[in-house]
């Protein structure tokens, strides 16, 4: 063990008074934390902590306390983490400690450290007592809790603690957060312990590892995890379906979905009740729609899916475009209800829009939930219709009709979503595939892990303590904690301090995922939303004019010479003004037909430069597909998408 | 502008005396002026002089100069011009052939004399001293986290503020930071407003964004101007205007100006006016391409043939080093306004002026279909 401990670097002092190996794993070749910076790495923990047990739901034991005893519980709680604030130890096992003693601090803490065994019998008791309430907190594995236990122990027994398999500890974790109930501080914390084993890990990376490799051995039993957004016309229905289908797998606990109703009654929307569970600003909640992506996890039988809650009006595309280009696969809400779904198609909706977004981003698995068809009595020729319809239209905007799935269902009664329809009107003529099992039925991309290493950046917040957060989907390779990483446009150098996905701490995260970075060694104005977090040693290509091959869709007025649009790339917006049209291309062939055309009607294809205000990080299409497309769009339409082919600087 | 004086002779030769009076008059001044003119003010000039004993002394005089412009400095945000040249008269403190930079000054009258005043110049002149003043707009366009303060003023858009904030999104469990990232951008928005907007002059002030950002930060302003106790916002409450705009981007202006509710306020305004034309001009180009012309080139054709309807052009084009091409641009000017033809100039300050300088700086919609001139395209296009 100590021949991995920075010797000169050591902070003697704080050898004798229970160093713990821990911290000796924590260095690392490029990047390690100094025992002396380690107070702060634990405050942070800490603070981690306590910020969250303001948010978390209460969980049953809790739930049974008085006011007065919740108070207590909770400042004895503090005093603990004060005490043994190196320690990860989950809440859970705190408040029965603090529980058993009575409110007694010094006897808790006794407790706590005294009997490691006994800890671990108590745990495996409570394990067993689990199945009985399902939303309830699964408790934590033993052997997790034995590293954690172990670990206020000298240094010996240390090294038993953290020998246990990692998939177990990353599994373990999972089906928890899942679980609403459970709060979400229980998690971070006992994975927390999972983060100071880093540096293990750490030591491969040394070892030049294969990321394939390590892919398959950190999430080979994982369930695959997919990225789905919906979308659709706004009021479709898209966050009351979701909604709907969260409570309907036990995702949204009983309590809150009381509360949710009972609010929403007061307002006077009780229909909304459903969205609320993804729509969370007092914005959203008054106004009733979605207007940024809400995000939420769950499980079907092969997959785990993070869903993505695209806002549908049409001044919120921008964000709906950011959510779109983190999914793999798309759900369409489509609203039978007669005059509406006309509206959303027909009249300049949003139905085509978003359809022709997604598949320009790249996402080709598709289907469409048609919604509210209880208002249409059930009607089977109402849906053949709408079918029909959406069916020449998908096909036209260039998804293939087998990788195009379509589910009749009603997200406000519940039908088709989880089980076979239990209405007659529905289950008379349809025999399909609930919604479950149509998203069950996605295969997952295969995510191109072994390139170089990129992360979009889509959002930008304070961490606890004094470090920021990034967070954003990693379009290609792996990156893992203590890595160097480039912020580009602006060039800068950072260092991964953590990583999280979904609020669970990760050693290593790859291409797919939508991980929460922490970030040191930069400043927090200099990283924006949109720029890009790449691999210093193969950099991302910055520069502010590119070629682009762009297919114009249907719009009002032409694209000419000068002509000024709004760039989306990733999750970045910029201004940028198509500076030449270099020439026009057949649509089908893709042959030049006119070189320097006057303009660029609707429904051509062309290839054009275009001037970026600012420098902007980008790849060609040809060498990286996630960073090589962009979406021009003026007025709030979009009126093209394009692939990069060249990059002018 | 006030116009003192005009003399020109048969030739189109002489000088025009004028005293600027407003920060736009600037903007006029500088599109007046070309290099190789003569301009005659009063200005500071620093003097040194050595007196019998050998001991030199400097000081600052206040004296009347007339220099050849050799080099014209503009400066959109302060509206100062600056012209630099030689001295062509000779002065008891400044000898000929001196350089010195003339900084116009407001309200100080300064003299012009050209070689040759073209009709473009003798309009620019003509707008620049209407009497009947347009009224002021101030814009605010904003999306969540981006914002621009900007004024309108016949011939000028200037933005005031920029204002980029990265404002967290929502999370589960985080909504705080969101709420807190907005309020603090609509409060920066907010004093932006206060700082760059003088209420007295503006007579409406447009809040423009996509969605309900807009409406929030109207809620938002008044209620901290209540709180504050800010008369200056409370006043002027009415003159507060929501409009939709696509994005919080600059050229977003254009639709927020195309917008009819504010068309009906601001119809007079040249801004509005010139959106409204390379509007026309777009529409004509979708459905009758053969009757929108755009490039040098085409529309000289097209001139030729006097099918020139409306001239579209960029006063940018006015303002280039090379006399000739000027000429060139001026002769086009006058022949479409002799064939019945309209000429619209725009401003390069504003959005649908940049948007135009990008088109090649000339446009024509054109009174009847000409064949596109194919053969002619690889030449023009550099």
């Amino acid at each position: 063990m100590s021949r991995h401990r920075d010797i000169r670097n050591m902070d003697y002092s704080d050898e004798y008074e229970g160093y713990d190996d821990v911290y000796g794993h924590s260095i690392d070749d490029d990047y390690y934390i100094s025992p002396s910076n380690r107070q702060f790495m634990y405050n942070r923990e800490n603070s981690t902590r306590s910020s969250e047990d303001g948010i978390k739901e209460e969980d049953e034991v809790e739930a049974q306390l008085t006011d007065t005893e919740k108070l207590k519980l909770e400042s004895c709680i503090d005093e603990i983490n004060r005490i043994l604030g190196s320690l990860n130890i989950p809440r859970i096992d705190l408040v029965d400690f603090v529980l058993t003693n009575k409110f007694d601090v010094e006897k808790a803490v006794s407790a706590i450290l005294d009997d490691p065994k006994f800890r671990q019998t108590e745990q495996s008791e409570r394990k067993e007592k689990a199945p009985v309430q399902p939303t309830t907190i699964q408790p934590t594995d033993p052997e997790s809790v034995k590293v954690v236990a172990s670990t206020p122990k000298t240094a010996t027994n240390v090294t038993k603690g953290f020998e246990l398999p990692q998939k177990d500890l990353k599994l373990n974790s999972t089906p928890r957060s899942q679980s609403p109930a459970s709060g979400r501080a229980t998690p971070v914390l006992s994975t927390a312990s999972d983060g100071a084993e880093e540096p293990r890990i750490g030591k491969f990376r040394d070892t030049k590892f294969d990321p394939q490799q390590l892919y398959k051995k950190e999430r080979g039993e994982e369930k695959e995890h997919l990225y789905m957004v919906v979308i659709g016309h706004v009021d479709a229905g898209k966050s009351t379906l979701m909604g709907r289908l969260l409570c309907e797998l036990g995702q949204v606990n009983q309590r809150i979905m009381h509360k949710y109703e009972q609010e929403s009654r007061k307002l006077g929307k009780q229909s909304f009740m459903y969205a609320w569970v993804l729509d969370e600003t007092g914005e959203e909640r008054n106004r009733g729609i979605t207007m940024d992506i809400g995000r939420f996890q769950f499980e079907t039988k092969t997959k785990s899916i993070t869903l993505l809650d695209a806002p549908g009006h049409k001044d919120f595309i921008p964000n709906m475009i950011s959510g779109a280009g983190q999914a793999d696969v798309a759900l369409m809400v489509v609203d039978a209800t007669r005059g509406e779904f006309e509206t959303g198609f027909d009249f300049g909706g949003q139905t085509r829009e978003h359809a022709l977004l997604v598949r320009s981003l790249g996402v080709t698995q598709f289907a469409v939930a048609i919604n509210k068809l209880d208002t249409v009595s059930w009607s089977k020729e109402r849906f053949d219709e709408i079918v029909n319809k959406l069916k020449s239209f998908l096909k036209h905007v260039g998804f293939k009709e087998s990788d195009v799935t379509f589910v009749p269902c009603s997200g406000l009664t519940g039908q088709n979503l989880v089980s076979k329809p239990t209405e007659n009107g529905l289950s008379s003529w349809y025999n399909g595939p609930c919604l479950l099992d149509v998203i069950d039925n996605f295969k997952s991309p295969i995510r191109p892990i072994s390139k170089p290493f990129r992360l979009s950046v889509n959002d930008i917040f304070k961490g606890t303590g004094s470090a920021f957060c990034v967070s954003g989907r990693v379009e290609t390779g792996t990156l893992s904690m203590g890595d160097k990483v480039l912020v580009c446009p602006k060039k800068e150098y950072a260092v991964v301090k953590s990583l999280s996905i979904d609020e669970i701490p990760k050693t290593v995260v790859f291409a797919g995922d939508q991980a929460t970075v922490t970030l040191s060694g930069i400043e927090m104005q200099n990283v924006a939303i949109g720029n890009i977090l790449c691999d210093p040693q193969n950099p991302v290509q910055v520069a502010t004019r590119f070629q682009a091959r762009i297919v114009v869709f249907n719009v009002t007025v032409p694209m000419t010479k000068g002509f000024p649009v709004v760039l989306h790339h990733q999750s970045l917006v910029e201004p940028a003004v198509v500076s030449k049209l270099v020439s026009q291309l057949n649509k089908s062939t893709g042959e030049i037909m006119k070189k320097h055309p006057r303009f660029l009607g609707k429904n051509t294809s062309a290839i054009v430069e275009i001037q970026v205000s600012k420098p902007i990080a980008l790849e060609l299409y040809s060498d990286c597909k996630e960073l090589g497309r962009v979406m021009l769009r003026i007025g709030g339409v979009t009126i093209a998408a394009g692939l990069i082919t060249k990059i002018i600087i | 502008m006030k116009l003192v004086e005009k003399y020109l002779d048969k030739e189109g030769e002489g000088h025009i005396v004028l005293i600027p009076e407003e920060p736009e008059d600037m903007w006029h001044a500088y599109n007046l002026i070309s290099e190789g003119d003569s301009v005659r003010s009063t200005t500071i000039r620093k003097v040194q002089t050595e007196s019998s004993t050998g001991s030199s002394s400097s000081n600052r005089v206040r004296t009347t100069l007339t220099i050849s412009v050799e080099n014209i400095d503009f400066d959109t945000q302060a509206c100062m011009l600056r012209l630099k040249g030689r001295n062509i008269e000779e002065n008891q403190y400044v000898k000929m052939g001196a350089y010195h930079t003339l900084d116009l000054e407001l309200n100080r009258k300064f003299s012009l004399r050209k070689q040759y005043w073209d009709s473009i110049s003798l309009e620019r002149i003509d707008t620049a001293c209407d009497p009947t003043k347009i009224a002021d707009v101030a814009a605010v366009i904003m999306q969540e986290g981006l914002a621009h303060v900007c004024l309108i003023t016949p011939s000028m858009t200037l933005i005031r503020a920029k204002i980029d904030v990265s404002i967290p999104r929502k999370r589960k469990g985080f909504v705080q930071q969101h709420e807190k990232g907005l309020t603090k951008f609509y409060d920066n928005v907010m004093q932006a407003i206060l700082r760059h907007v003088n209420f007295d002059i503006v007579k409406c002030i447009l809040i423009a964004s996509p969605g309900f950002v807009r409406d929030q930060f109207y809620e938002y302003m008044f209620q901290t101007a209540v709180k504050t106790d800010n008369k200056v916002l409370l006043e002027n409450k009415s003159k507060f205007m929501l409009v939709h705009a696509s994005s919080g981007f600059k050229h977003s202006l254009k639709e927020v100006l195309q917008d009819p509710s504010v068309m009906a306020k601001i119809s007079d305004t040249k801004a509005a006016g010139e959106v409204k034309i390379l509007e026309t001009f777009y529409s004509m180009l979708q459905c009758e391409p053969a009757r929108a012309f755009y490039g040098k080139k085409h529309v000289e054709k097209a001139n030729e043939a006097q099918a020139i309807e409306t001239l579209l052009i960029s006063d940018n084009l006015f303002r280039c080093q090379d006399v000739n091409l000027r000429k060139e641009y001026v002769k086009l000017v006058e022949s479409v306004r002799e064939n019945g033809g309209d000429v619209k100039i725009f401003s390069s300050l504003h959005i649908s002026g940049e948007q135009l300088e990008q088109l090649t700086g000339v446009a024509a919609i054109l009174r009847f279909p000409m064949p596109e001139l194919e053969d002619d395209d690889e030449s023009e296009e550099d």
